[in-house]
């Protein structure tokens, strides 16, 4: 029970990668590689977790208290804004393949010659 | 750990084959901000204010916006094209 | 190679890919276990340093200022890339296409008022987030996911100044090089590049932290018109008539 958020973020990675290889539709290819992402998020918040630590807001929260650590949030925070447009340039390049070959299906794109 | 953490944990690991699961892209558009709301709740619990926002309004309004547009325009060019 | 042969060398690939990550499950500490030095010495050591309560944006702009402006790059790139890929083809044929009018008052009344909750939420969260959680990211996402309602709202004609480039261009970079110029005067003070220079006032109130704030606003125009512009560029017109059943 306290390794369970590890085996939770491998598993959410593994059914992500498993999506990926078994797509039939680039957008839909998309969507799994978000998936894959989050669980290195699950995965970094899950180490960074302290027993009965509160969030790293000192707001009304006396100094020196038990505090979670700030650095894997830092790390989450920026990941995240920057993961939507990386999906979105994945996303311009599947519907550039699609205008270059007809076609958003991953295994019939090299068929079409341009 | 507490209960509402293995709640939340149980939440994401249950969502995430069922964004993979959908096959049609405007419906996992759907199930895929669904699935955002969970790690929302999963990051607050593990008590991280500062991801469960950036993650709410990037899963709420950035994700299915770029997926439906790309739907739609991957639609309308497939449209123009069995026209001409 | 077909789908089934792709599946079947899968299989056995994630079966080894997992039995890898149990083998590293194993090494890790417990969960609620933390070992690291580094949370509880931020965790001690910035409110009284840098003067902000908020110290997940204390390492951000000040602890590990030199990640978020590589990050803060990367959204850049992205951003360009999608630009370049997605411009070419309605060059010089921008007709304005017929919009399906949204028809439930109660949709329309309702994502008004998201537009000016969103907005002004996003603003304070970039405002005060070195103080409560917030930050200059997470605002930025915010305050540009509340100005897209208008187009969820509205029509394309509603939502045409907001998908204005060449006055976002300028200004995202103006957020994004803010950083760097920020980062310049430190250097050519003398000391290394982003020290905290600027004076730190008092914690918990908005005149606090030094440079986290000024970093803190350029991160948050750079985000906000990085996101504006992908917007732009997935929802440009393209001049196919609307096809008669979705009027």
């Amino acid at each position: 029970m306290s390794y369970l958020p590890y085996a939770v973020a491998a598993w959410i990675c593994l059914v992500g990668i498993a999506g990926i290889a078994t797509s039939k539709n680039l957008i839909h290819l998309a969507v799994c590689l978000s998936v894959t992402q989050s669980a290195s998020y699950v995965l970094l918040l899950a180490v960074g977790y302290v027993k009965h630590g509160k969030a790293p807001i000192f707001v009304g929260l006396k100094l020196g208290s038990k505090a979670v650590d700030p650095v894997v949030q830092a790390l989450t925070l920026t990941d995240v804004v920057v993961s939507l447009a990386v999906i979105g340039l994945i996303l311009a390049l599947a519907l550039d393949a699609h205008r270059l070959a007809g076609t958003v299906d991953p295994d019939r794109l090299h068929e079409a010659q341009g | 750990m507490i209960p509402l953490q293995i709640v939340a944990l149980a939440l994401v690991a249950l969502g995430a084959p069922l964004v993979v699961l959908t096959r049609d892209p405007l419906r996992q558009a759907l199930v895929n901000g669904i699935y955002g709301v969970s790690l929302v709740c999963l990051f607050v619990v593990l008590e991280a204010p500062d991801p469960a926002l950036s993650m709410l309004a990037v899963s709420g309004i950035g994700y299915p916006l770029v997926i439906v547009a790309a739907v739609a325009r991957v639609r309308a060019r497939d449209r123009g094209r069995e026209d001409e | 190679m077909t789908r089934r042969t792709r599946v079947v060398v899968l299989a056995p690939a994630l079966v080894g890919l997992g039995a890898l990550f149990a083998w590293a499950i194993a090494g890790l500490p417990a969960f609620g276990d933390y070992r690291g030095p580094y949370g509880y010495v931020l965790n001690r050591i910035v409110v009284p340093l840098r003067h902000t309560t908020n110290v997940v944006m204390g390492t951000n702009f000040d602890v590990r200022g030199v990640d978020t402006m590589g990050e803060e790059f990367i959204l850049y790139a992205a951003v360009v890339g999608v630009t370049l890929l997605l411009r070419e083809e309605t060059k010089g044929r921008r007709v304005e296409r017929r919009t399906q009018r949204l028809r439930s008052d109660t949709v329309r009344l309702g994502g008004v008022l998201m537009v000016a909750a969103g907005f002004l939420v996003g603003i304070w969260l970039m405002a005060f987030g070195y103080i409560t959680p917030g930050g200059g990211f997470q605002g930025g996402v915010v305050a540009a996911g509340a100005i897209l309602c208008i187009f969820l709202v509205g029509s394309h004609r509603d939502y045409r100044p907001f998908r204005n480039e060449h006055a976002f261009d300028p200004l995202e970079a103006v957020g994004t090089g803010g950083y760097v110029v920020v980062g310049l005067t430190a250097l050519v003070s003398g000391s290394a590049f982003l020290t905290n220079l600027f004076g730190y006032g008092t914690t918990g109130t908005l005149r606090s932290s030094g440079s986290i704030a000024v970093l803190n606003w350029a991160a948050a125009i750079a985000v906000t018109f990085a996101v504006l512009l992908l917007f732009a560029e997935f929802l440009e017109t393209y001049d196919r008539p609307l096809a008669p059943e979705d009027t």
